[in-house]
């Protein structure tokens, strides 16, 4: 099991990781896991090589409030997750709209373990592999 | 009044062999801003790894990248072992390190080579490549292939190095060392290599950790962390110290580099030198369950593994955050102020590995 | 002028490349180059297909027994090799070059 781990909600998610800053953490990156009807967001900090992680159980559906106001580097792992899981980060610092792991023509939201079928036959000239 | 333009810079461009693709805003010949995109390489890795067992896994994750295979293999193993609390044999702790910091040492001098080229220093791309050849058939006579290894598995490691190996891989170490004396203090004092790092891409030391900058990068902004430190694999025994500078540009990302391939050929020394005698591996029983977090120092910085397992044998997940990846939010604070000419110069000294970010 | 050892040792010494096509290097003796079979030993068991990283070989019983390797997809990492029961894959040390 992971160490150092504690569980926080959507609502005290921001608030978190703010107080985390000032004592010397420094971001490492996100996991996202789909656990089936929830996801699992797990944001990994460090401090003198001991890592500690908050989670964040979303359920399905549910938006994911950013938090690259506060850690300017959380902004690429959150697109990916936002390509890669389709979950939808609220108050990006950038937003590169779904296209910043994935291209036009790609399957939507790969990592999740049952994956939406591919919609619309891809567009003409997109790449195959995306 | 200056002039605002856009320009793109990548993805294909002659300094970067792979597609980094960066919108540059000029004022005249300055850059105000930056905003990297990626994509034009993702493969899908990680959901792959859901579907191979997770032996096989060690095959797959060593092919994240194509420059520190071998240090990705030995992370994902590392995690794997913990889950299924393995005990690795010692020798194959240390045969581990030897390779890493082999890894190391031809990871650090491809970089030396692609950054002199970037500036125009063709003579020393080819003095560096060069003496990366050396490293790289010790590799193939030590492992069998020249940058895929694929000699870490799950419990310890697939070959054993005989007596003589180790006594050739003192002998290259030695052979390595008169290069690096030749090649270095010139590359240290040289005027135009001077005149194209110093000062450039200047990231203090509160930006580089608080953007989460890791490796070389943070540690030549005088942030001084190596996961080496932790004493993971056999670094603990060999009495390990990281190289820190405080500086915090091009120039100063170069002397850390330069002084890792020194301490590089120490590691390996002191490694064959220790190396106990006895198994090389242990065989994996059971499957792994539960999450682990697994991590190490590649030659571009921490690389972290997270690993979940469900008790069979295929994974649950597998995220892999590699170190470029971590270094590109710094990269973004470095580019504004600096010239459009030492994008590239400063783009490279992060040692950008564009396959391992998308993975 | 440190660099001037180096540049008399470049000036006196043999290239460091070989004229390939005519001159090659020889392969390392534990060079995992490409995978071999010794089909008379081989028993068809299908456990090196099964454990193989990349889905590169294909075994077959019936109709006809049958034992393919894919050589672009093949990774060379030699684990068919350890895990083969009969012990008839070997590593040669030459790489495998397309017609």
């Amino acid at each position: 099991m992971l160490q150092n781990c504690k569980d926080v909600t959507r609502e005290n998610l921001l608030t978190e990781v703010a107080s985390r800053l000032p004592l010397g953490y420094r971001f490492v990156t996100m996991t996202c896991v789909d656990l089936g009807d929830a996801f699992d967001v797990l944001y990994h900090f460090d401090k003198n090589y001991e890592l500690s992680t908050l989670r964040l159980r979303l359920p399905k559906g549910e938006t994911l409030p950013s938090v690259s106001g506060l850690v300017f580097a959380a902004v690429l792992v959150e697109n990916e997750i936002k390509d890669l899981f389709g979950i939808a980060v609220t108050g990006l610092a950038i937003d590169y709209q779904g296209h910043f792991i994935l291209a036009d023509g790609a399957p939507t939201a790969p990592l999740l373990k049952n994956p939406p079928p591919p919609t619309a036959p891809a567009a003409e000239g997109a790449p195959k592999n995306g | 009044m200056a002039r605002k333009s856009v320009i793109p810079f990548g993805p294909q461009h002659p300094v970067l062999p792979e597609p980094l693709h960066l919108r540059l805003v000029l004022e005249d010949e300055r850059v105000v801003e930056a905003l990297p995109s990626i994509g034009y390489i993702h493969r899908g890795l990680e959901k792959l790894a859901e579907q191979k067992d997770y032996i096989q896994d060690a095959f797959l994750v060593e092919r994240t990248c194509g420059i520190c295979s071998f240090i990705h293999a030995l992370t994902y193993c590392q995690g794997i072992e913990a889950l299924l609390k393995l005990e690795v044999p010692p020798r194959a702790r240390y045969l581990r390190t030897v390779w890493s910091e082999m890894h190391r040492v031809h990871s650090h001098l491809l970089w030396l080579g692609l950054l002199a080229d970037a500036f125009g220093f063709e003579n020393l791309f080819m003095q560096a490549w060069r003496a990366r050849e050396e490293v790289v058939d010790l590799m193939e006579v030590t492992a069998g292939a020249r940058i895929m290894l694929g000699m870490c598995c799950v419990g310890g490691v697939r070959r054993d190095l005989t007596d003589e190996q180790l006594a050739a891989v003192l002998k290259s170490m030695d052979k390595l060392n008169r290069q690096f004396d030749d090649l270095i203090p010139v590359i240290l004092k040289d005027y135009s290599v001077q005149q194209r790092l110093r000062g450039v891409g200047r990231i203090s030391r509160e930006t580089a950790y608080e953007r989460g900058a890791v490796g070389p990068v943070a540690r030549a902004s005088g942030v001084a962390r190596d996961f080496r430190e932790t004493g993971y694999a056999a670094y603990g025994e060999l009495g390990f110290v990281p190289v820190v500078e405080t500086e915090g540009d091009c120039y100063a990302r170069m002397e850390v580099r330069l002084a890792e391939l020194y301490q590089c050929l120490h590691l390996v020394r002191a490694a064959v030198r220790k190396m106990p005698s006895g198994p090389i591996s242990v065989t994996p029983k059971g499957n792994p369950d539960g999450e682990y977090v697994s991590r190490t120092e590649q030659p571009r910085g921490e690389v972290v593994y997270y690993l979940k397992g469900n008790g069979g044998k295929n994974l649950d997940r597998l995220r892999i955050r590699t170190p470029t990846f971590a270094n590109i939010a710094p990269l973004l604070a470095m580019l504004p102020g600096c010239e459009l000419a030492d994008v590239p110069v400063i783009v490279l000294s992060i040692d950008p590995c564009i396959s391992c970010t998308e993975r | 002028m440190t660099f001037l050892n180096a540049i008399f040792r470049n000036l006196f010494s043999r290239p460091a490349t070989r004229r390939y096509p005519f001159v090659k290097r020889e392969p390392f003796p534990g060079t995992r180059g490409q995978l071999a079979i010794d089909p008379d030993r081989c028993i068809y068991c299908g456990i090196c297909a099964k454990r193989c990283p990349a889905n590169a070989i294909t075994v077959s019983k019936t109709p006809s027994k049958s034992w393919t390797l894919d050589n672009y997809r093949c990774v060379i990492c030699g684990y068919c090799v350890e895990v083969c029961p009969k012990k008839c894959l070997t590593m040669k040390q030459d790489y495998f070059s397309p017609k």
